[in-house]
């Protein structure tokens, strides 16, 4: 019995990695590949079946003139407008959920859980339904085409998530240790940042992830909200789509544009495994 | 160097969190507040701390008003019923926490932090961090840092009742022993608790609350012995005085309609009427002669067994002074001692204790 156990969790396990790595192969494997190789049939095995080029990772970094779409700039881009908004996402919205969390607000009908929903509901709408209002608000602003208007726009985009993550997780502190700290002679703010904050990272840190998340993927603002001056990464790898679809660079930049979501989920993956993010507080 | 409490009233919602209370703190002296879960012994202790705003009534602390003074600056220590500690710093950190807080002088930190730890038998665990710590060993760091602050007014919200059995035991003999100590005659030590017999234990002054409301204060004996009324005595006992339906009628005791006793002699002055009459469980005895009552629950306790019973009309607990099982439904043949019961009058006031004659 235990060993047919064992036979289908392994069974599973190995099902459910080959449904996670396979299309991270097929990408690798194509990303190697030229024309012939793509569009001749289904080949797995380089040198074997198909004799693999660099050509599809050249394109990525030769200028517009060549051909190529250069993605250091856009690559750079990209990762500044994120871990900002990020950052300020996690910054802004901790604050707030530590506020929503402890403290009573009422005005009029309005009440804690209401601003709650507030913040999350920017996230109800379609991107669709915002992205005029947002075109508006920044060529009113001046900031249309540019690194700071992006910025903007994805903390408001952001900080919902921080904001959903973080009450949740100081909800989950016992009240009683900001008391204590009041107790133990702190006034409201160094009992938040002595002892409420270097206990919420691990909260903080799961809030970011998710802010990272969400922040690299956005295609949709980063294409409305840009044009010529400034561009992300995502916006880029669309624009190698021309009459015939080169997979091979697709592939190629496909995978430059997860690798900064791997490096960051193998470093959370490390604090997780510390056992950092759980039973920090009970 | 006394607290007073004036009055305080605290309402949230439609009921009374604290209702028109007045207290006298000595320092030196240990006040146990008694009372059931959400009886407001929490929002006292937390109102003392500053942590809550009474609506109305004020505090003072050696003459000082000490509603003006926010919770940080009022010289307290407080360790709640679940253990409570800064999770981020080791043992030693947590502790030394207020001190530094305060600004004291490193050299002399060092020093009470090492007393505080060997008090409370911490030695050699400075390093550990607060979760690799077991439940008792963290409420220990909650009860050193306490001690550390050498605080004015030391609360302890029922400190031991999330502990083991033994370990209750254990430290609760070290309460009384760090407390019975010179510095804590310096201090004000005021301790809530629901158990009755912690608080006969700790042998200080009781302060029974209920719903917000004083019932009675007074020292353990004095509350034991004539609780001023019939819930103060169900609350100051456990299990809970038996308290029943009486009837003094024609030189008879008349228990529920259904027992009779002819009316014992030192109760022959009181007048006729209806009352409601407590007796303690241990009060209780196996009597061949006795009444009948069937066993709802047998609890065995240590070395006695709790029978919980019933007859006709009547429920009550009784405490045998061996370990004996019983099954339910079995038929027991149990007698009262008379010469222990009280009297309440029907709106619920002491009338007659045996401890008073």
């Amino acid at each position: 019995m235990p060993r047919l156990y064992t036979f289908i969790k392994y069974f599973c396990v190995i099902l459910w990695a080959c449904f996670v790595v396979a299309p991270f192969l097929w990408a690798i494997s194509t990303s190697f590949k030229d024309f012939n190789s793509v569009t001749g049939g289904a080949t797995y095995i380089p040198w074997l079946q198909f004799e693999p080029t660099l050509d599809g990772w050249k394109v990525l970094f030769k200028p517009g003139s060549q051909g190529g779409i250069n993605i250091v700039g856009p690559y750079f881009n990209s990762i500044f407008v994120t871990v900002t908004a990020s950052f300020i996402s996690i910054v802004l919205g901790t604050l707030a959920a530590y506020a929503l969390s402890r403290y009573t607000f009422k005005a009029g009908i309005v009440q804690n859980n209401d601003i709650t929903f507030f913040f999350i509901s920017q996230r109800i709408m379609p991107p669709v339904v915002l992205s005029i209002p947002f075109f508006i608000f920044l060529s009113t602003l001046g900031l249309l085409d540019s690194l700071a208007g992006l910025i903007l726009v994805y903390i408001v985009l952001l900080m919902p998530i921080a904001v959903w993550i973080m009450v949740d997780f100081f909800n989950r502190v016992p009240r009683e240790i900001d008391e204590t700290a009041l107790i133990d002679g702190c006034n409201p703010f160094q009992a938040f940042f002595k002892v409420v904050l270097p206990n919420s990272v691990p909260g903080m840190i799961v809030a970011g992830l998710f802010c990272i998340i969400f922040g690299w993927i956005d295609f949709f603002f980063a294409f409305i909200l840009t044009f010529t001056n400034v561009q992300l990464l995502p916006v880029k790898i669309v624009a190698l789509n021309s009459s015939i679809t080169p997979w091979w660079s697709l592939s190629a930049a496909a995978l430059v544009s997860v690798a900064p979501l791997i490096v960051v989920a193998f470093i959370v993956e490390r604090y997780l495994s510390k056992g950092n993010l759980s039973g920090a507080l009970k | 160097m006394s607290l007073t409490l004036n009055n305080l009233t605290f309402q949230p919602t439609n009921e009374y969190h604290l209702n028109d209370i007045s207290l006298h703190f000595e320092p030196g002296k240990m006040y146990t507040i008694l009372g059931r879960t959400l009886s407001g012994k929490t929002t006292l202790l937390k109102t003392i701390a500053g942590l809550l705003t009474p609506d109305s009534g004020s505090i003072s602390f050696e003459g000082n008003d000490f509603l003006s003074i926010p919770v940080w600056k009022r010289n307290i220590a407080m360790v709640y019923q679940q253990f409570i500690n800064y999770p981020h710093l080791n043992v030693q950190e947590n502790i030394e926490f207020p001190l530094k807080q305060r600004k004291m002088d490193t050299l002399l930190i060092e020093k009470e932090v090492s007393q505080a730890i060997k008090q409370v038998g911490l030695l050699g665990f400075e390093s550990r961090k607060i979760q690799e710590l077991s439940g008792g060993q963290q409420q220990r760091v909650a009860l050193a840092r306490s001690l550390a602050k050498k605080a004015k007014i030391l609360l302890l919200d029922e400190p031991l009742v999330n502990l083991d059995y033994k370990l209750r035991e254990g430290l609760r003999e070290e309460f009384k022993k760090l407390f019975s100590g010179e510095d804590a005659s310096q201090s004000i030590l005021i301790y809530a608790s629901t158990d009755p017999l912690e608080a006969m234990q700790l042998n200080g002054d009781i302060i029974v609350i209920d719903e917000g409301k004083i019932l009675q204060s007074g020292s353990a004996k004095e509350v034991f012995e004539n609780p001023s009324s019939a819930k103060v005595a169900e609350i100051t006992n456990d299990p809970a005085m038996n308290i029943n339906e009486g009837l003094i009628k024609d030189d008879n005791l008349i228990l529920n309609q259904d027992i009779i006793f002819p009316l014992p002699n030192h109760l022959k002055h009181i007048s006729q009427g209806k009352y409601s009459i407590g007796i303690r469980a241990t009060d209780l005895y196996l009597d061949n002669q006795g009444f009948n009552f069937d066993v709802d629950i047998s609890e065995i306790s240590g070395s006695e067994t709790f029978l919980h019973l019933h007859s006709n009309n009547i429920k009550c607990v009784a405490t045998i002074e061996e370990v004996k099982t019983y099954e339910v439904n079995d038929r027991v043949k149990i007698n009262f001692d008379l010469s222990k019961i009280y009297l309440f009058k029907e709106s619920g006031e002491l009338l007659h204790s045996p401890y008073k004659s």
